[in-house]
C-alpha cells in the first residue's frame, strides 16, 4: 500500500512538473487562437502601462483563426524571413555534411602526426563560446566582404567543430576488423568511407543533424553581430520585433515559427538523445 | 627481400597519412581561415592600441581589469554560473533517479526535452507576458499573496535568468543523468538489496560514486550553455538589462557595437584562457577517475555496432 502511493506521489510530482515545463508553450498556442481584441483588452496593462493586471484566458472566448489567415495573406515579410532561417539552416547542415563528416571519418579511422594535438584543438574550439571567436569572425569575415551577408552566418556555422566530434563517437564504433577486411578484397578508401562508413555511422551523423538544426534554427548572437540588414535576418531576430502591440500576429507567427522545430524534434528526439548522450562521452 | 616488407610498411604508412590527410582538409582548412588564424590576429591585437596600432604590453588587459562594466558583467557570468549549475545538477539528479525507477518514462521524458527545440524568439513573447511588472505571473501573486514583484526592473532579473535556464536545460540534463545511472550494472545494485540495503544506501553508495564521471561531462556541457542564456536575456531587456543581469555576452555585444576592438580583443583572450583551463581541470579530474568509467564504456562499445 505504502509502495503504491509513493509511486503515486512520484507520478503526480514528475507530470505535474512536465506541465509546468510546457506550460508557456501551452499560453503560445492558446495566444495564437486568440483574437486581437480579446489580446489587447486582456493585456491592456502590459501593453500600455493602464492601471491593473494583464489577464490570460486559457482558452479563448471567440477562437480564431484569423491570426493565421493575416500571416498567410497579409505578411510577405515573414515569408521573406522564414525563408532565410531556413537557408542558414539547410546550407550550413549541407556544408557540415561535406566538410565535418569526412573530417570525423579521418579522426576516426587513421593514424597521422599531430592527430591528438588537432583533435584536442578541435574538442577545445568546440566549447568555446560565440563571444570568444565572435571578433575572429568578424575580422576574416569583413576581410572578405562577407558581412551583412547570410554567408558570415552559413560559413562559420558549417567549421563548427561540434559535429566533428559528435560523428566522430559514431565513427569510432566501427570495427576496425571490418574495414581491413574490406581493404583486403580490394576495396579503395574512399569506398570504405561511401560504404560502410556512412550506412554504419548514420546514426551519429543524424544525432548530429537534428542537434544543429535546433541550434541554427535559433541563432541570435551571430545574426545580431553580423547582419544589419533586415531583409537578410533569420526568424529569431524577425518575431521579437513584432511586439505586443500586434498581439495576434506576433502568437500565430511564433507558433509558424515553432513547427519546424517540433517537427524535427518529433521525429528526431531518438536521434536527439542519442546525441545528447554522445556529445558527453569523454575522449 | 629483407628490404621489401620494411618498404612496403613505409609506403602504407605515407599513404593512410595522404588519405587521412584528404578527408581532413576541407574541414581543417575552413577551420584554419574562419577561426584559428584569425584568433590568432585578435592575440597579437590584444597587445596593441585600436587606433594608432602600437604596441601596448598589457595595457589593454589593465585596461579591461579597471572597465567597470567589465568587472560588473565577470561578476554577473561568474555568479549566474555559480547559481545556476548546482541548481541544475541537482534537481536533474532528482527528476533523472525518480525516472529511472519508472517504466514508462518516454512521454516524460518528451516533456523535459522539450524546451531544448523551442527556439527563443518564440517564448520570448510569453516571458515578457508572464515577467512583466503588470504580468501574468504578478496577476497571480497579488490574487494570492495580495503584493507584486518588479521582475525585471530590480534584483529577481537575475532570477529570472536563472528560471529560463533551468527550463531550457533541466531535459537535456536529466537524460545525461539517465543514461549514466542506466549505465550502473543491475547485478550490483541487486546484489547490495539482497544484503539487505536500503535506497538510500543504494542510491548514496553505489549509484552516487559511480555517477562521478557524469558530473564532470555535465558541469562542463552545462556550463558552457549558460553563455546561451543571451539570447532570452537580450531577447527579453534588450542591450541594457538590469545591472544584475548584465552578462559578459551583453558587453561583447555592445563593445562590438561600438567598435571597441581592442577591449574585446584583450578580453576575447582572456576568455579563451580561462575557459581552456577550466575545460583542462576538468579533464584532469576525470582521468583521475578514469577506472570508473571503463567498464561502462566496454558497455557501450558492445551495443553500438
Amino acid at each position: 500500500m505504502k509502495k503504491i502511493c509513493s509511486k503515486i506521489a512520484k507520478g503526480v510530482l514528475l507530470g505535474s512538473m512536465a506541465l509546468v515545463i510546457c506550460f508557456p508553450v501551452y499560453l503560445l498556442f492558446i495566444g495564437s487562437f486568440t483574437g486581437t481584441a480579446e489580446l489587447t483588452e486582456n493585456l491592456m496593462p502590459v501593453l500600455a502601462e493602464v492601471k491593473g493586471m494583464a489577464k490570460f484566458s486559457l482558452f479563448p472566448q471567440y477562437p480564431t483563426l484569423r491570426n493565421y489567415l493575416e500571416l498567410l495573406f497579409d505578411r510577405p515579410d515573414f515569408y521573406v524571413v522564414f525563408f532565410n532561417s531556413m537557408k542558414i539552416v539547410f546550407l550550413t547542415l549541407a556544408g557540415q555534411f561535406l566538410a565535418g563528416v569526412p573530417a570525423a571519418w579521418a579522426f576516426a579511422g587513421f593514424r597521422f602526426p599531430g592527430k591528438n594535438l588537432l583533435f584536442t584543438l578541435y574538442i577545445i574550439l568546440m566549447m568555446l563560446p560565440f563571444q570568444v571567436t565572435m571578433l575572429s569572425n568578424y575580422l576574416v569575415l569583413n576581410h572578405m566582404g562577407l558581412i551583412d551577408t547570410s554567408w558570415s552566418i552559413i560559413l562559420p556555422g558549417i567549421f563548427s567543430t561540434f559535429p566533428v566530434f559528435l560523428i566522430y563517437r559514431a565513427f569510432s564504433g566501427i570495427p576496425k576488423g571490418l574495414l581491413e577486411a574490406a581493404r583486403i578484397d580490394g576495396a579503395g578508401e574512399w569506398q570504405l568511407f561511401i560504404k560502410i562508413g556512412l550506412p554504419l555511422g548514420s546514426t551519429g551523423i543524424l544525432s548530429a543533424f537534428v542537434l544543429g538544426f535546433l541550434e541554427y534554427f535559433s541563432l541570435i548572437e551571430q545574426p545580431l553581430a553580423f547582419l544589419k540588414d533586415k531583409s537578410l535576418w533569420p526568424l529569431s531576430l524577425y518575431l521579437p520585433e513584432i511586439g505586443l502591440a500586434d498581439s495576434g500576429y506576433a502568437f500565430a507567427a511564433s507558433v509558424v515559427a515553432l513547427i519546424p522545430a517540433i517537427f524535427v524534434f518529433l521525429l528526431g528526439q531518438d536521434y536527439l538523445e542519442k546525441g545528447i548522450v554522445a556529445s558527453a562521452m569523454k575522449e | 627481400m629483407k628490404a621489401y616488407p620494411k618498404l612496403s610498411l613505409k609506403k602504407k604508412k605515407k599513404k593512410e597519412m595522404m588519405t587521412a590527410f584528404l578527408f581532413l582538409a576541407p574541414s581543417l582548412l575552413g577551420v584554419s581561415i574562419f577561426i584559428m588564424i584569425p584568433f590568432l590576429d585578435v592575440v597579437r591585437r590584444s597587445f596593441l592600441t585600436a587606433v594608432t596600432g602600437k604596441f601596448t604590453g598589457v595595457g589593454n588587459y589593465k585596461l579591461i581589469f579597471h572597465n567597470q562594466a567589465f568587472l560588473l558583467a565577470a561578476k554577473n557570468t561568474f555568479r549566474f554560473a555559480a547559481v545556476c549549475l548546482p541548481l541544475l545538477i541537482v534537481i536533474s539528479l532528482f527528476i533523472a533517479v525518480l525516472l529511472s525507477r519508472m517504466k514508462q518514462v518516454q512521454l516524460l521524458k518528451s516533456a523535459y526535452l522539450f524546451p531544448m527545440a523551442v527556439p527563443a524568439a518564440t517564448v520570448v513573447l510569453i516571458w515578457k507576458l508572464l515577467f512583466h511588472k503588470q504580468g501574468l505571473l504578478n496577476a497571480f501573486l497579488e490574487r494570492i499573496f495580495g503584493n507584486t514583484i518588479d521582475f525585471m526592473g530590480s534584483n529577481t532579473a537575475f532570477w529570472v535568468l536563472v528560471i529560463s535556464y533551468i527550463w531550457k536545460n533541466l531535459g537535456y540534463t536529466v537524460i545525461l543523468w539517465l543514461a549514466g545511472i542506466l549505465g550502473i550494472s543491475e547485478a550490483i545494485l541487486e546484489a547490495a538489496r539482497v544484503d539487505g540495503a536500503s535506497e538510500s544506501v543504494c542510491f548514496f553508495r553505489i549509484i552516487l560514486p559511480n555517477l562521478k564521471p557524469t558530473l564532470y561531462t555535465i558541469t562542463v556541457l552545462s556550463f558552457l550553455n549558460s553563455f546561451k542564456v543571451f539570447r532570452e536575456a537580450y531577447l527579453v531587456a534588450g542591450s541594457y538589462p538590469h545591472e544584475s543581469m548584465y552578462l559578459l555576452q551583453h558587453l561583447f555585444n555592445n563593445w562590438f557595437l561600438n567598435l571597441e576592438l581592442d577591449k574585446m580583443a584583450a578580453a576575447a583572450v582572456l576568455l579563451a584562457v580561462v575557459l581552456t583551463g577550466f575545460i583542462f581541470l576538468l579533464q584532469f579530474l576525470w582521468d583521475d577517475r578514469g577506472e570508473d568509467e571503463k567498464p561502462e564504456k566496454r558497455k557501450k562499445k558492445e551495443k553500438e555496432p
